[in-house]
């Protein structure tokens, strides 16, 4: 039932039994999922207010085009494989195979925690080349930028960390119910993944063209 | 069925065993709800504080010596910034949302209980560091609620130095606190509501709370965005903001940065924010309209339309707060257009609260008369708006005292005096005791009279070209004598304004033990909260069986009915049409 629909309700017409599934529109979903697509709303506004800072702020002449580090190459290609092994215990915990569940998982988180060093070693290569943020605005965001998708990826890991422990202390696999909670987990992390993989080749992309 | 698992959920509601579990770490959203309010309204006290040394400043200049330039822009921006933020969106959203949307919907609490505990003491964390500001060198920022670089962060102005980083974190807490509240809000409305409640059956209140919630989860991270540049801008030097700047003699370092970029993040946060203190009061108003006029709301569609259209408009008329900035006229012209649209809604609203009261039995109640002294001030506030819409006449009026009528009138007083009206509306709900009647009327006519001799005057003032933000006039051609004794009577209304806030403080206060025991639903309303087992409602809201909703919020004077108000959970009799 559309949303249109939805709002042209006349309620004062009817009244009597009304079964919300049909007339109302309750999110039929985990409520986890739900908050977790509300936040990612939120951070899609903020990822996409930085953006048009960026652009706004690359209008001005001062601006000198970022000389990005080739390591971001390297991280870029880590995140996506990082994001693929999320994909893979995803699609693994829906099959119920849980041996592939663990290895995605472990392989995603450690991917993960590889992109957040290197990324560290590429701002210490920015540091020793003599782009300090207060060099020019476009470094100043670089820093700022990178800073904050590393920040939400370490949110990220925090997560990824009960996950993964919830697993290693023994899944009852009889148990269909916590068998469910932590397939739902899974699945919210691999989607967390993706949306930051997405923010970051966007945020590089913006960097490199820019 | 799903929905009902989830609006009940007895499973994980974390029953409270001591004190400290029941009222300090609560997971109850009543509780959570109340603290939220205690701890906005303590804090709105202080800023009424700020505005007396404001008032006082202005009309008997070189009369106090503690009142220096320095105090004055100090107690303007940390009054403006606590009233906006501080006070009415945690009390809007952190505490009639967490009180009404569970109750309204037939819900057993929030979905997320334990973040939306985090939520309340996250924000008591705001409110500590933007209090301990006062307590640092410099004290806290001076730089108006709007914190515009460069002057926010340059030698000059006060607090430069601790004051503004002390904001800056503030405000970044209080964005995170709000974020973890609002995902709770939002996500309680889509998913815990109980059998039969669909959305449009929903009460106004929890359409205005609810889309005022989804504006400030999108509208929050601009002024999130702009705090955390700004403190790179202060700390590390960068100059996103700061342009090339001859500072107190000194050549800085920065260059090329832009102001104009930090007032477009600003706003861009900062005109939503205007609608999230709007639309829960235009909500929580109708709803006080339709019960105390025995009526039902007038357009009840209509309303949900104009909620939602103000929501969704009221992201692209931003930069009709930078009419003065130096932009682009061409946005000019596009901005005053959106801005002249978004009247529309805004006025089928009014209209229909109009037309709710048009031959309707009116109970002139105390929280009745602060829902009219809503429409008259609304008007009042929402009229000039539409003079400073226009590029061409805001441009004359923009730094005037005109502006600072219309926003006081607007967003000020009459968001509060719905706050004023729910509270005593909901007062039996939350304590099981009556407001005191006689303070509630003195308080009522004291505010409503009190701040139209506040604010109307101000208008004059500003059309008279008297600019605001001044610390002190000084000896003009153009401002006539007369100012100085329009001073004297606007502060003296403001005081004793001030006076009937603290007469309603002491009737909250004294009420929970002297008040007049409250029958349950002692204003013969339709909506859930006052359909609950245990009354005040208890731990988990309903008793075994959550209550099913068979009608809309505003069945009052029902033709043929056997009572003039019919319960949203009461079933269909025969010949009543089902």
């Amino acid at each position: 039932m559309g949303i249109l629909k939805i709002l042209a309700n006349k309620p004062w017409e009817a009244s009597g039994e009304i079964d919300n599934l049909e007339g109302g529109g309750v999110v039929e979903a985990p409520p986890a999922r739900v908050g977790l697509w509300a936040f990612l709303a939120v951070a899609t506004s903020l990822f996409g207010l930085f953006s048009s800072a960026y652009h706004m702020r690359a209008d001005y002449a001062d601006w000198q085009q970022l000389s990005v580090p080739a390591l971001l190459w390297l991280n870029t290609a880590i995140l996506i494989l990082a994001s693929v092994a999320f994909q893979w215990a995803w699609m693994a915990s829906r099959n119920g195979r849980l041996k592939a569940v663990r290895d995605g998982l472990s392989l995603g988180g450690l991917l993960t925690l590889a992109f957040l060093i290197l990324q560290l070693v590429a701002w210490n290569q920015m540091i020793s080349a003599g782009f300090f943020a207060q060099s020019n605005p476009a470094n100043a965001f670089f820093y700022l930028l990178t800073g904050l998708h590393g920040l939400h990826l370490i949110g990220g890991l925090w997560v990824w960390q009960r996950t993964t422990s919830r697993f290693w202390a023994g899944l009852d696999q009889e148990d269909a119910e916590q068998v469910g909670a932590f397939r739902l987990r899974v699945e919210l992390c691999a989607i967390y993944w993706h949306f930051l993989l997405l923010v970051w080749l966007v945020l590089f992309g913006m960097m490199l063209s820019t | 069925m799903a929905y009902v698992a989830i609006a009940d959920r007895p499973d994980e509601l974390h029953h409270p065993h001591s004190f400290i579990t029941k009222y300090v770490w609560s997971q109850d959203h009543k509780v959570i709800a109340i603290q939220y309010s205690i701890i906005a309204i303590l804090v709105g006290l202080i800023a009424l504080g700020l505005s007396f040394v404001m008032r006082l400043q202005l009309a008997f200049p070189d009369t106090f010596s503690f009142i220096d330039p320095s105090i004055y822009y100090q107690s303007v921006t940390m009054h403006g910034m606590i009233m906006v933020i501080y006070l009415l969106t945690a009390l809007f959203l952190g505490g009639f949302g967490n009180y009404l949307i569970p109750l309204q919907l037939g819900a057993r609490d929030m979905v997320f209980p334990y973040m939306n505990m985090l939520s309340v003491w996250v924000y008591l964390l705001s409110v500590i560091v933007l209090l301990a500001s006062f307590f640092v060198p410099g004290g806290p920022t001076g730089a108006g609620w709007t914190l515009y670089p460069p002057q926010a962060i340059l030698p000059g102005t006060p607090g430069t130095d601790w004051g503004i980083l002390m904001m800056l974190l503030s405000l970044a807490i209080f964005i995170v606190a709000f974020t973890m509240g609002g995902l709770n809000y939002v996500t309680t409305v889509l998913q815990a509501r109980t059998r039969g409640m669909t959305l449009m059956r929903m009460p106004l209140s929890v359409w205005g709370i609810f889309t005022a919630t989804i504006l400030g989860l999108l509208a929050f991270p601009a002024l999130f965005v702009s705090a955390v540049m700004m403190s790179f801008d202060k700390l590390l030097g960068t100059s996103f903001f700061i342009p090339a700047v001859l500072s107190m003699g000194d050549v800085l370092e920065t260059e090329g940065g832009s102001p104009v970029l930090f007032q477009h993040l600003f706003w861009f946060f900062g005109h939503p924010e205007v609608y999230i203190v709007a639309l829960p009061a235009f909500g929580i108003v109708s709803d006080l309209l339709s019960v105390h006029a025995r009526k039902n709301i007038f357009g009840y569609r209509m309303m949900v339309w104009a909620i939602v259209a103000i929501g969704g408009l009221s992201f692209i008329v931003w930069a009709h707060h930078m009419y003065v900035s130096g932009m682009n006229p061409y946005f000019g012209f596009f901005f005053a257009t959106t801005t002249l649209i978004i009247a529309v809604p805004t006025a089928i609203k009014v209209y229909n609260w109009v037309l709710t009261l048009w031959k309707g039995d009116i109970h002139l109640t105390v929280p009745m008369l602060f829902a009219i002294g809503f429409i008259f001030t609304f008007i009042n506030g929402g009229l000039t708006g539409l003079f400073l819409g226009n590029v061409v006449v805001d441009l004359p009026l923009s730094d005037t005292y005109f502006v600072v009528a219309h926003f006081h009138l607007v967003m000020g007083v009459s968001p509060v005096l719905v706050v004023c009206g729910a509270i005593y509306h909901w007062y039996p709900n939350i304590t099981g005791r009556m407001l005191n009647d006689g303070m509630g009327k003195v308080h009522f006519w004291m505010t409503f009279i009190g701040t139209y001799c506040i604010y109307f005057p101000m208008y004059y003032l500003g059309i008279l070209g008297l600019p605001r933000r001044y610390y002190s006039n000084g000896v003009t051609d153009f401002i006539p004598d007369s100012v100085s004794a329009v001073n004297i009577a606007i502060t003296v209304s403001a005081l004793i304004v001030g006076l009937a806030q603290l007469l309603f403080v002491l009737n909250l206060i004294t009420s929970l033990r002297f008040g007049k025991k409250a029958e349950q639903n002692p204003w013969r309303a339709t909506t859930l909260e006052w359909r609950t087992p245990e009354y005040p409602p208890g731990h988990g809201n309903w008793g075994p069986e959550l209550p099913g909703v068979y009608r809309w919020a505003y069945d009052y004077s029902v033709p043929g009915a056997e009572k003039d108000f019919i319960c949203q959970d009461e079933p269909p009799t025969e010949g009543q049409g089902a």
